[in-house]
């Protein structure tokens, strides 16, 4: 009885402490990041190699190792196709044990990684991609949605340019998921503001000539042109209506998604007085400064929303780590969700049960070229929106593991 | 959309527009095509170098020679592209296609594809995809022209104008004068004319040249209008090769004609139903090919 009662103990103690070894400290003895992005198409300079950059500083600032085992980076190109990213996504979780997943510069591609993290049990943290659908009908326990959505920067910008007397919008619409979403999106907050929608014109994504689209604009007479399209089709877009005099008769660009190499890639002449919504600018303030003046030695240009917050996400998921304990999916989820996310990045940022990481937003508009003191200064911040007011509110959304 | 006649007007010309790149683009082409049966894929390719060698004297010759204040303006470039474009054609003549002549079309092609992305790859490496402003449209060319129906961009009837004086002046040397003879003549049969005392192989390798050079002048004209980027080749080249086959390989009126009009039903169905705007160039090609299957200016085989 004795003897049987000293094996009991003896198997319950193995077991056991292989249980903690196995919740505690680091699963295969590296930590893993993947950066998946665009390294070559049209979202490329918005992300691609500079977010691998980025995430390479993250962990060199880190430290290169956390609970004293070392961090690794793996990159990708997802060429912007859904099934090249699923199948990334799957060969790295199942044969290079890649924790946690970043970049995914488009919804199609975010989407399909989230849902085999949901499977396989790897974070992901999605930082370019914009539809809503990542946090409601698709949210996943290990889906994180970092930078922005479709909800939140119409929301911020969208109103803003309402209440300062645009009250009669046309939109110009790239016509796949992101676009719709966007536009709908545009537009229910230009009807919430007292404006009104006089009609849309839907166009091929990737158009280079957007001229008979901007004409029919500008015979609907609207006030506001929104554009709810984004990188080449946003910059071809309005260059184009300055050439035709659209902004001079009176009209108003307003750009739904737009980035600092958007503008940069205008130009100050071309792009003067836009107003837009971004999570990030690099010349905010001395922290945003700094951090981004570190990047441009390494990359010859000032960050993107989204690369600054490929930095911010592998730098929140590190200290999560740190602070758990270890990488188990599960606890770092609940780790993170329980942190303050406050950095250079994200102002005041949290991480909801739904996967949406709401953070302050800031309403900017372009300066002019007589305003601009140096090649990079192009923006100035006109107001900042507290997140949960730029963000859609947990009772508004539809994500299952939220209970109401 | 409610269509009267001025958005019918304004999409024409429009239109137009696109219609002259394509009209440019394919005749290069079929030029290439008619006397080298080269299937020229790096056309697109050698497109988006000649926007380059536009933006690249404008932006950095300047500092690259020491003198931050010099650009390099819009009328060189309109000379010195096609040029520097057209050597290049010349160098992969001599080098690489001259090898291909005896055997399948499709090797040329092939060939020719790989140059477009390798020349493609090395862009985008070093410029991203996201476009970069011309800046140097010469001053007389800005501003618009009240066309009654529309304001009409200046730079915009420019481009028309010149690709179309280009186009024409192509079809003339080639169909009209003698020299056109010899070409059309060496192509037919090389020993014969070789015989007369003329240099066929020289005279190809300067077509090709002639050929590519023109994609680089369309490519300096488009600088202004679209934003110049590694892949502004890529995404025209499907849609001209689609003209090429409507007009009928290698036939250079063909080529002139279906550029044009296929560039104004485009411009219509922009308004009419937008999202078929990419595709109805296709479209066109399934009737076309159904019904004529040697193209519309085409020669049964």
């Amino acid at each position: 009885m004795k003897k049987r009662l000293m094996q009991f103990v003896t198997c319950t103690t193995i077991l056991g402490m292989a249980m903690v070894a196995g919740a505690a400290g680091i699963s295969t003895d590296v930590v893993k990041i993947g950066v998946l992005t665009d390294m070559s198409g049209v979202y490329s300079a918005i992300g691609g190699k500079g977010s691998v950059t980025a995430a390479k500083m993250a962990i060199a600032d880190f430290g290169g190792k956390v609970l004293g085992k070392p961090i690794k980076l793996i990159s990708a190109d997802h060429q912007n196709k859904a099934d090249i990213a699923s199948t990334k996504a799957r060969e790295w979780a199942d044969t290079d044990h890649v924790d946690m997943i970043t970049g995914l510069l488009n919804s199609g591609c975010a989407l399909a990684v989230q849902k085999i993290g949901t499977e396989k049990k790897v974070i992901s943290i999605a930082t370019g991609a914009g539809s809503t659908t990542l946090t409601n009908e698709h949210c996943s326990p290990y889906g994180i949605h970092y930078v922005y959505d479709t909800y939140a920067l119409p929301k911020v910008a969208g109103g803003a340019i309402v209440d300062t007397g645009g009250k009669s919008w046309f939109f110009l619409t790239a016509d796949y998921a992101f676009g719709h979403s966007l536009e709908k999106n545009t537009a229910a907050f230009v009807k919430a503001h007292g404006g009104k929608v006089l009609g849309q014109v839907r166009h091929p994504l990737a158009t280079s000539d957007f001229s008979s689209y901007l004409l029919q604009a500008q015979a609907s007479g609207a006030k506001v042109i929104g554009l709810a399209n984004a990188g080449g089709d946003f910059i071809n877009a309005v260059k184009q209506a300055r050439e035709f005099g659209i902004v001079q008769g009176g009209q108003t660009i307003a750009g739904m998604l737009v980035f600092l190499s958007d503008v940069k890639s205008l130009g100050l002449d071309v792009a003067q007085g836009m107003n837009f919504a971004t999570s990030f600018y690099w010349d905010r303030n001395e922290a945003s400064r700094k951090w981004s003046k570190r990047y441009f030695a390494k990359t010859g240009s000032m960050p993107t929303m989204n690369q600054a917050g490929v930095y911010s996400a592998v730098t929140t998921y590190l200290k999560a780590i740190k602070k758990a304990g270890t990488d188990n999916p599960d606890a770092v989820m609940k780790t993170m969700r329980g942190m303050k996310i406050n950095d250079f990045f994200s102002i005041n940022g949290h991480l909801r049960a739904d996967g949406s990481m709401v953070h302050d937003m800031f309403l900017v508009e372009v300066k002019k070229p007589s305003e601009s003191k140096a090649p990079w200064d192009l923006l100035k911040v006109i107001k900042q929106v507290p997140g949960d007011e730029a963000f859609m509110s947990l009772a508004e959304g539809s994500c299952s593991m939220v209970k109401k | 959309m409610h269509l009267s006649y001025q958005v019918v007007l304004a999409q024409l010309m429009l239109g137009l527009n696109i219609g002259a790149f394509y009209a440019i683009l394919s005749l290069g082409l079929a030029v290439i095509f008619g006397l080298l049966n080269i299937i020229n894929f790096a056309h697109g390719a050698l497109y988006m170098l000649g926007a380059f060698v536009a933006l690249l004297g404008y932006n950095e010759l300047g500092p690259l020679l020491g003198m931050p204040d010099f650009h390099m303006n819009y009328w060189t470039a309109l000379l010195v592209a096609p040029l520097v474009v057209g050597s290049l054609g010349v160098l992969i003549e001599k080098t690489m296609l001259r090898r291909l002549y005896k055997v399948d079309h499709l090797y040329g092609l092939l060939l020719t594809f790989g140059l477009a992305l390798i020349l493609q790859g090395v862009f985008t490496n070093y410029f991203n995809v996201s476009g970069i402003s011309y800046n140097g449209k010469p001053e007389i060319l800005r501003g618009a022209v009240n066309l009654k129906f529309m304001m009409f961009p200046t730079y915009r009837l420019w481009s028309i104008a010149i690709s179309l004086a280009v186009c024409f002046a192509t079809w003339f040397v080639i169909e009209r004068t003698k020299l056109g003879s010899y070409l059309r003549a060496g192509t037919e049969n090389p020993s014969l004319v070789q015989a007369f005392g003329i240099n066929v192989p020289l005279m190809i390798t300067l077509t090709y040249g002639f050929g590519v050079g023109m994609a680089a002048f369309a490519g300096v004209v488009a600088a202004p209008i679209y934003s110049v980027s590694p892949i502004m080749g890529s995404e025209l080249i499907i849609t001209v090769f689609a003209v090429v086959v409507i007009g009928g390989m290698g036939s250079i009126m063909g080529s002139i004609c279906t550029g044009l009009s296929l560039g104004m039903l485009e411009g219509l169905t922009k308004v009419i139903y937008p999202p078929a705007a990419n595709t109805v160039i296709f479209f066109m090609m399934i009737l076309v090919l159904l019904v004529k299957p040697e193209g519309l200016f085409g020669k049964e085989q």
